[in-house]
């Protein structure tokens, strides 16, 4: 069931507007689903990956439209040397009214140098100057038309052909974990078996473990929650990350046409369940979660940064008086409870000092006297 | 040949013959095939690739048996190579194969140097084989010849090109082995991606030099399907060991939930083709090639390194013989140059040592002298000193023997009142009067003896305290 549906079985009926116990704030998730309509939403996603894993497939399978048209792709020749760029697509896509600012980032160029030291340091970056940008717009004086390009989730595909993490998945997921939402994908899943599938995707989830990278988590359902509902949930919880297939192209299958590739010893159905996880992923991603990695990103990834971008500051300014700081600054932190706790059993302890220091004397002053 | 002796038939015509019955020379070749038979025949496969692209499972395959193998990790710090040697055996013909896996490759975040060891790997067996040749007791036809005869380029099925690695990587090896590249797990690929790929790789592959292995086609018996399969250059392949049921048969396949990929099927993928090539038909070509073309250019870099030539500046043949001798007494020279130097340096140090010795020693000595000099000088002041003295005494023995013959002849009062006063001298009591008088005489006659003079001086105290001065006695 989609929130949307959930949402409407509470909208109250006519046949009580009649009772006047009735107060009428049910109608509340109506106004907000009214007023989010007419304002519309934002979401900006991010692929990376090497070359070929079919990232840009995916996307234009994801949302059904083709976003990279005339796309030039570069030689192995020019590739032994190649630095990471970042490219932004922005397309506005409508369904039932919700309008949908959609912008996908991609990271053309990740990996596929002969020497690929730090070249997720672009990525870093990128992600780091949205959120400054963002810091200071919003602790600005005009906060009417903030634009949030901050990046809401990053979708990191991993080979398949390998037996799990390399090196570099590993360094990359460790510099972004703490950045943005990571959803770890098994790419072009097409060439593993069911077994296949299964122990790769058990290796990779124990190396994430061992290597303490902290990838996107989905929240807990709610004990209210329908039977259905946490079902899914579990299920989704237990495929990841999610082995997915993505196709361009349409095929006659069935019966039906419907998105998949065309092999010599058969069809793979993008939108099969039992062929990938791709219609998982869908789900996940847009119809259920979509607002929750927004949500991640500005109540943790951001605040995360906001705070240490606020300590750092006034740690300089403590220092340096003369500098003249952008952004206006807000009264010193409070200091955490551990500080406290430490200060108060400080202060004991100077008290219970003096007291003996003041015994001490009297004693003293009482032996001269005799 | 030597080209002396070809010199001498040229000037003869050739003339061929017509046979007039079966003499029977056209054994010739059943005789070569059946030497080598009993011989046993050997193969080297060199495969390169990223970890887990397919390779153990593909030589598998291939064979049609299990070849033991352990899963590699994808945290090797570099790339090094494992050759594993393995008998096999088909019909009556024995195949000693190796297979050379590059562990590691494609793992590392900086990939600048993956190409090394395998570098160094091939041109270490060229090496072997080159030091067998040049031995003087040679026994060739017994040699395990470890020399790679080709190397099978594993690439990844991303659909767009080659990866930059594989370019750098083909390029540096195109010169010392046959390369036949291959497109690994082709199971991910539509048959019309798979179209487009083949192009893109190959045209990647002419636009940057890189040669790779072109099965031959001057033997009219095999060339119509060598340049067939030419055409079809890179193979795409699956590997798989399993077995699926399909229809009736039990064949090699993968089994997917869409379908099942089979390997032999030559629909679905090339190895049946790669098989062919590589195995059933080309294995000897490929060992040829890298005996005459790879390691004879191996050998002549070698050696041209080393100094040898083939003509000399006249233009005349050179003999080894004659470039070995030059070289040997060129080398003794040397060694002889070198030896001199170094007798020279060690005489020189030895100088210089004893030199800096020398000097050590005399300074030792002057400051022996110095400390020796010194040592007079306070003796003599503390002789100097001793004597002042002693001289002091003596003139204090004087005037206290002045002082005391005086106060032989007057009684001394102020005695009486100290003795009253202390009570700290034991009394000699048994000390007699006339005891003290020899003792103090005698302290006169001896003024140096300080011994004689206390004794005089406790015979006064004792004779105060008994009062005997009162009487008058002396």
């Amino acid at each position: 069931m989609t929130t949307a549906a959930r949402y409407k079985s509470r909208v109250f009926k006519s046949e009580d507007s009649e009772d006047k116990q009735y107060v009428g704030f049910a109608t509340l998730p109506n106004q907000v689903h009214r007023k989010s309509v007419k304002k519309g939403f934002d979401f900006t996603l991010m692929v990376a990956g090497e070359s070929g894993l079919g990232k840009s497939t995916l996307v234009n399978s994801l949302f059904l439209t083709d976003l990279y048209k005339d796309r030039k792709l570069l030689n192995a020749e020019e590739r032994i040397n190649q630095t990471v760029e970042i490219t932004k697509h922005t397309v506005d896509i409508e369904e039932k009214g919700v309008k949908l600012k959609l912008t996908i980032v991609d990271t053309p160029g990740f990996g596929d140098a002969v020497n690929n030291n730090e070249c997720w340091k672009p990525i870093t970056d990128y992600i780091d100057q949205q959120f400054e940008q963002y810091f200071r717009d919003e602790s600005g004086l005009n906060r009417k038309n903030i634009l949030d390009n901050r990046v809401h989730c990053c979708l990191y595909f991993i080979p398949p052909f390998g037996h799990g993490l390399r090196p570099v998945d590993v360094e990359f997921m460790k510099a972004l974990h703490e950045k943005v939402n990571i959803i770890p994908l098994v790419a072009k899943a097409d060439c593993l078996t069911p077994n296949e599938i299964k122990k790769l995707k058990d290796r990779v989830r124990d190396e994430i473990e061992r290597f303490g990278i902290k990838v996107y988590q989905f929240p807990e359902c709610d004990s209210d929650e329908d039977e259905e509902f946490k079902q899914m949930d579990k299920e989704l919880k237990e495929c990841t990350p999610f082995a997915v297939i993505g196709s361009n192209t349409v095929v006659e299958a069935r019966g039906q046409r419907v998105r998949g590739r065309l092999y010599p010893w058969g069809i793979v159905e993008v939108e099969n369940q039992s062929h990938c996880d791709f219609v998982k992923l869908r789900n996940m991603l847009i119809r259920s979660h979509m607002h929750d990695l927004k949500d991640v990103t500005c109540d943790v990834h951001y605040e995360n940064y906001r705070a240490h971008c606020i300590q750092e500051m006034t740690s300089k300014l403590a220092q340096d008086n003369r500098i003249d700081s952008p952004i206006p600054i807000l009264p010193l932190p409070t200091p955490d409870a551990e500080t406290e706790r430490l200060i108060k059993m400080k202060d004991e302890e100077l008290k219970r000092m003096q007291e003996m220091l003041e015994k001490m004397q009297q004693q003293m002053h009482e032996k001269d006297t005799c | 040949m030597a080209a002396t002796d070809v010199d001498v038939f040229s000037s003869e015509e050739k003339r061929s013959l017509s046979l007039g019955g079966h003499v029977g020379f056209d054994s010739l070749p059943d005789q070569l095939v059946s030497k080598s038979v009993t011989q046993g025949f050997c193969f080297n496969i060199l495969c390169v690739g990223e970890t887990g692209i397919g390779k153990s499972t593909l030589m598998n395959t291939l064979f049609n048996t299990t070849f033991e193998n352990e899963e590699a990790s994808h945290y090797q710090n570099g790339v090094y190579l494992r050759p594993r040697t393995y008998d096999l055996q088909e019909s009556n013909v024995h195949l000693k194969l190796t297979i050379v896996d590059t562990v590691g490759f494609g793992d590392q975040i900086n990939k600048e140097e993956s190409y090394k060891p395998i570098v160094d790997y091939i041109d270490t067996q060229f090496e072997n084989y080159l030091q067998e040749e040049l031995k003087i007791k040679r026994s060739l036809f017994n040699y395990h010849d470890t020399r790679i005869h080709i190397c099978l380029y594993f690439i990844a099925p991303t659909g767009h090109s080659l990866k930059s690695l594989d370019l750098v990587t083909m390029k540096k090896l195109d010169s010392k082995v046959n390369i036949i590249p291959i497109i690994a797990k082709a199971d991910t690929i539509s048959k019309s991606e798979l179209h487009k790929f083949k192009i893109k790789i190959m045209s990647e592959l002419v636009s940057n030099g890189v040669q790779i292995y072109q099965f031959p086609t001057d033997d009219e018996a095999v060339s119509e399907i060598n340049s067939s399969m030419n055409a079809h250059l890179p193979f795409a392949v699956v590997g798989s060991v399993e077995e699926v049921k399909v229809g009736n048969k039990t064949v090699r396949a993968r089994q997917y939930p869409w379908g099942v990929v089979q390997v032999e099927n030559e629909s679905h993928c090339d190895f049946v083709k790669l098989r062919e090539m590589l195995i059933r038909v080309n294995m000897e070509d490929l060992r040829e090639q890298t005996h005459a073309r790879h390691y004879e250019l191996y050998r002549r870099c070698k050696l041209e390194e080393m100094g040898f030539k083939d003509t000399d500046p006249d233009s005349q043949p050179f003999s080894l013989q004659e470039t070995y001798e030059a070289k040997r007494k060129e080398f003794l020279s040397d060694l002889q140059r070198k030896e001199e130097e170094m007798r020279q340096m060690f005489v020189n140090k030895v100088k210089e040592t004893e030199s800096e010795l020398k000097e050590k020693e005399r300074e030792l000595h002057d400051k022996f002298e110095q400390l020796k000099r010194m040592h007079q000088e306070e003796k003599r002041k503390v002789e100097e000193k001793r004597r002042d003295l002693e001289e002091e005494m003596n003139a204090f023995n004087r005037r206290k023997m002045a002082a005391e013959t005086l106060s032989l002849s007057q009684p001394l009062k102020k005695d009486k009142d100290k003795k009253n006063r202390s009570e700290k001298n034991e009394n000699q009591s048994g000390m007699s009067i006339s005891n003290s008088k020899v003792m103090m005489a005698k302290a006169n006659v001896e003024p140096l003896n300080c011994q004689s003079w206390w004794q005089a001086i406790q015979c006064c105290t004792c004779l105060v305290h008994n009062d005997a001065w009162k009487q008058n006695l002396f």
